[in-house]
């Protein structure tokens, strides 16, 4: 087979920080390439860099596609030569319909006028492609994520894609959305389509990929053969560079008494009244006890939480909260963080922390009155907060200073975690704590739940990636369409049971 | 380049917007200083800039902290000429003691402030729309309270709000001599010894602040900017203070509005309060899931408003000594304009105190400064909105460089 791409010595530099340092890619014509990376590794930049993002001229080395020096000034430039990336972010339009964002900026049309008929007609075309059955006016907010990374995906064939680039394209998918896609991907490789998929999952890179480069610190590290076969350790070393056979550190488990306990709770839907989210749902967390809830998204994993904490999602809540055996007001969000309780959540960006302002400023926002006295702040006591939580946590920055939106996944996710350790809470309610971080600072944030644990704190610890619960968690609770259908000690779980409950019930 | 000159540059870069606001306010002094052939440095003048702006600031130290949580207040220019408008005809009409008035119109501010809060606090009502429709409202409540005519003038207890002076404390037979020496007719110490301590206080709270940050290892502002600013600003400040005790002392509105700005700048800067009002506009939805009342932070954000708004109101009033069915006109958009030339962003969540003040300067330098010189209201309009536009490009393009 051929080369289609080549990208020769790219190094890539940032005021302070050498993104790329002398990166070689080989890709090859209609294969599935996998690039494999911890956040921060340098792998977005260098997609960045093959696509005209940062144009020529701002990078040293050599790009070689289609057997040609290509010189990309911008993303037209890369487009025009059949290159599409689909960002981890959805680049779609929620207001607009199917129709109208799989033709955005490629208009069919004349004289400024649009034609409407061939814009249908194409999309319907596109949309058999990849496997949709939607009319193509559909809104696009009314269609699930998963099916809106598959319009995503015909919106690029849309454009005559040759490479096509998916920079973690299954980080929001479900299991069976996932692997749609992953499919999609081998069936657009038979049509010839060369692809370069950005992943964490290595059971994804293990069922589509045919070749895996790994990337770190800037450095292509290795380059793997995919069909010759390959243990995930060794790419999972090869990411973090020091061996990773235990990707979930030791804990010696020891359940006290009962800490939180939740009775009959009941939740409806804040705005579709008539929808009752969570059934009657009853469980207890113990002292020094990590408890996994399972279930797929929208089983209202989060909405449980959420209500629970505050009442901070939801309408008609119902249901009894005790704490250590007595009853608990967790009425208001400010309540539910005296009585004890924090709730780090799934989605940190927009949820968890104020982007723009520094680390010391999120670390001490849940809990002002323990750096104030009288109302008045303290900045001294606060820096000292900061910094007494990044070393604990061990977080990578500068400086508390730091504005917290210049940080990766994996320290952003410690930041929220320390703001909620100052607060000093009893139990933690931790949702998707590893969501979008990489293997290594995965791992960190695993050894930091089993300190809490050895320190007599409850956790609950909700998760789509089960092998995550089935390690870190002592029980696990399933639930599935807003009801617990299961619960089993971690000893006795497998991933089969969790899901065999999810699909009986 | 040696390591210092960088980590000055790096510095520089990293907080160009301060320092660039500064010295466009300086630049822009200068300037009219030269073109209006030493008129704008006038004492009678300088008097009269703070007098002129005093409720454009005041309204400014609301603005901030409502645009901060994210929000947008167009109805304080009516709101404003109404509060005005009662006093009069309370005063005026009614004959009610000056001492009832005042409480009651701030009160009255605060309520009409509640009442548009608790539409965008509670109902999510944006607060665009919401205010849109006070500034109507009001705008026509003057018009009916005043039955259309211009109700003045006001007793002299009133007019001193905003006329009157700060007498000196000190003894003639020590002012006297100074007058004397500097070749004025008198002299007010008092104005002269406020600015003194005022100073002393700058450098000590600056000198404070930067021996704490060493303890905790922070670098903070090089020492080369940090003096070089304070001899700036403190040269400044001497300069006014000089100029106005030559005249008349300090006026009474200046007072107020130097005491409401350092108690705002502390509540922005320095309380819980504050902290969470940045934390709303920065990120609402995380400020709620860390227990912070959103919806009471915003209410109260508008009554606030409500009650400067009304402050401004009375001194605007008691300033042209009538309250006219116009008064206020279009004064909210100067109020908003010198928030945002302060470099708070629409988004909510940033800009301070300072900034307002600075950029409410800007503008009321730039009002004063073409006034003098002749320039018709047409080209003041134009250029004051090419000044508007040319400091949000500048921050924009300070954001954009620093990545």
């Amino acid at each position: 087979m051929s080369i289609l791409l080549e990208m020769k010595d790219i190094t890539k530099e940032f005021p302070g920080v050498k993104a790329l340092d002398q990166v070689n890619l080989k890709v090859r014509e209609g294969e599935i390439h996998a690039i494999c990376g911890e956040n921060g590794a340098g792998k977005s930049t260098l997609m960045k860099v093959l696509s005209g993002v940062y144009p020529v001229g701002t990078y040293d080395g050599e790009i070689h596609y289609g057997g040609a020096l290509a010189q990309f000034r911008n993303l037209r430039d890369s487009e025009d030569q059949g290159i599409v990336i689909i960002h981890q972010e959805l680049a779609l339009i929620p207001e607009l319909s199917i129709a109208e964002n799989l033709f955005i900026g490629n208009e069919r049309q004349s004289g400024g006028v649009m034609n409407w008929h061939e814009t249908f007609r194409r999309t319907e075309e596109l949309l058999r492609k990849v496997g949709l059955t939607e009319a193509p006016g559909t809104i696009v907010d009314r269609i699930g994520v998963g099916k809106q990374q598959l319009v995503e995906i015909a919106k690029a064939l849309a454009k005559d894609v040759r490479l096509l680039i998916l920079d973690e394209p299954t980080a929001a998918l479900q299991e069976n959305d996932s692997r749609k896609l992953l499919d999609l991907m081998l069936e657009l490789k038979a049509q010839g389509v060369t692809c370069i998929i950005i992943s964490h999952k290595l059971n994804e890179v293990r069922y589509v990929a045919d070749t895996v480069t790994v990337i770190r610190d800037g450095m292509a590290v290795s380059t793997l053969d995919a069909k010759a076969g390959f243990e995930e350790d060794d790419i999972v070393r090869d990411m973090v560079g020091r061996d990773m056979s235990h990707r979930y550190p030791e804990r010696t488990r020891l359940a006290g008494d009962l800490l939180l306990e939740v009775e009959g709770w009941n939740v409806w839907h804040p705005e579709h009244t008539e929808r009752q989210v969570i059934r009657d749902i009853s469980f207890n967390v113990r002292a020094g006890e990590v408890v996994g809830i399972a279930g797929l998204m929208g089983s209202g994993r989060t909405e449980l939480a959420m209500s629970i904490f505050g009442r901070s999602w939801g309408r008609n809540i119902s249901g009894k909260a005790r704490l250590k055996g007595s009853a608990v007001d967790l009425s208001s969000v400010d309540r539910a963080i005296k009585a004890g309780l924090a709730y780090v959540t799934e989605d940190r960006k927009s949820l968890g922390l104020v982007l723009d302002e520094s680390i010391k400023f999120n670390t001490t926002l849940a809990k002002l009155e323990g750096v104030s006295t009288r109302g008045v702040l303290d900045e001294n006591a606060e820096t000292e907060v900061a910094e007494r939580y990044r070393k604990a946590l061990g977080t990578r920055t500068p400086s508390v200073f730091q504005k917290v939106g210049n940080l990766s996944g994996g320290n952003q996710q410690k930041v929220v975690l320390g703001k909620w350790l100052f607060t000093g809470p009893e139990v933690l309610i931790l949702d998707e704590p590893t969501r979008g971080i990489d293997v290594g600072a995965k791992y960190e944030i695993y050894s930091i739940i089993n300190e809490l644990s050895a320190q007599g704190k409850g956790v609950v610890m909700i998760s789509s990636e089960m092998p995550e619960l089935l390690g870190m968690c002592d029980r696990i609770y399933v639930m599935n369409e807003g009801a617990f259908v299961g619960e089993m000690p971690a000893s006795e779980a497998s991933q089969e049971r969790i899901m065999s409950l999810i699909v009986t019930e | 380049m040696t390591r210092e000159s960088k980590g000055l540059k790096a510095y520089l870069s990293a907080h160009m917007r301060d320092y660039g606001l500064l010295f466009a306010l300086i630049a822009i002094m200068a300037f009219f200083q030269i073109v209006t052939e030493g008129t704008l440095m006038r004492p009678v003048n300088i008097t009269n800039l703070f007098l002129q702006n005093s409720y454009i600031i005041i309204m400014a130290l609301g603005m901030l902290i409502v645009i901060v949580a994210g929000h947008i207040d167009l109805s304080v220019g009516s709101v404003m000429g109404f509060i005005g408008a009662l006093a009069a005809v309370m005063i005026v009409n009614y004959n009610i003691p000056v001492a009832v008035t005042i409480p009651v119109c701030l009160v009255l501010g605060g309520l009409i402030g509640a009442a548009q809060g608790y539409w965008v606090a509670f109902w999510r009502i944006p607060s665009f729309i919401a205010t849109l429709a006070g500034m109507l409202v009001f705008r026509g409540a003057s018009l009916w309270l005043l039955e259309g005519q211009s109700v003045g003038p006001f007793p002299q207890s009133f007019q001193v709000l905003s006329t009157g002076f700060v007498s000196d404390i000190f003894p003639q037979t020590l002012t006297s001599p100074i007058a004397e020496a500097v070749g004025a007719r008198n002299f007010n110490l008092l104005a002269l010894s406020v600015g003194a301590v005022a100073s002393m206080v700058i450098i000590w709270l600056g000198l404070r602040g930067r021996a704490r940050a060493k303890a905790y290892g922070i670098e903070g502002e090089p020492s080369a900017f940090f003096w070089g600013r304070n001899v700036i600003v403190l040269g400044a400040l001497m300069f006014l203070t000089f100029k106005l005790s030559t005249f008349r002392g300090l006026p009474n509105v200046l007072v107020t509005m130097g005491i409401l700005i350092v108690i705002y700048a502390f509540i922005t800067q320095n309380t819980v309060i504050g902290r969470r009002v940045y934390a709303l506009g920065g990120n609402e939805k995380a400020a709620k899931l860390s227990g912070i009342k959103t919806e009471r932070l915003t209410f109260f954000a508008f009554v606030n408003m409500g009650v400067l708004a009304a402050l401004a109101g009375l001194i605007f009033a008691a300033r042209l000594n009538t309250a006219t069915p116009k008064a206020g006109f279009g004064m909210e958009l100067d109020v908003i304009a010198a928030v945002f030339i302060g470099g708070a962003s629409m988004s909510g969540g940033s800009g301070k105190i300072v900034g307002a003040v600075v950029g409410a300067f800007i503008m009321g330098v730039m009002n004063n400064g073409m006034s003098i010189v002749g320039i018709g209201i047409d080209y003041q309009q134009m250029i004051k909105g090419l000044v508007l536009l040319a400091a949000v490009i500048f921050d924009v393009y300070n954001k954009q460089k620093q990545g």
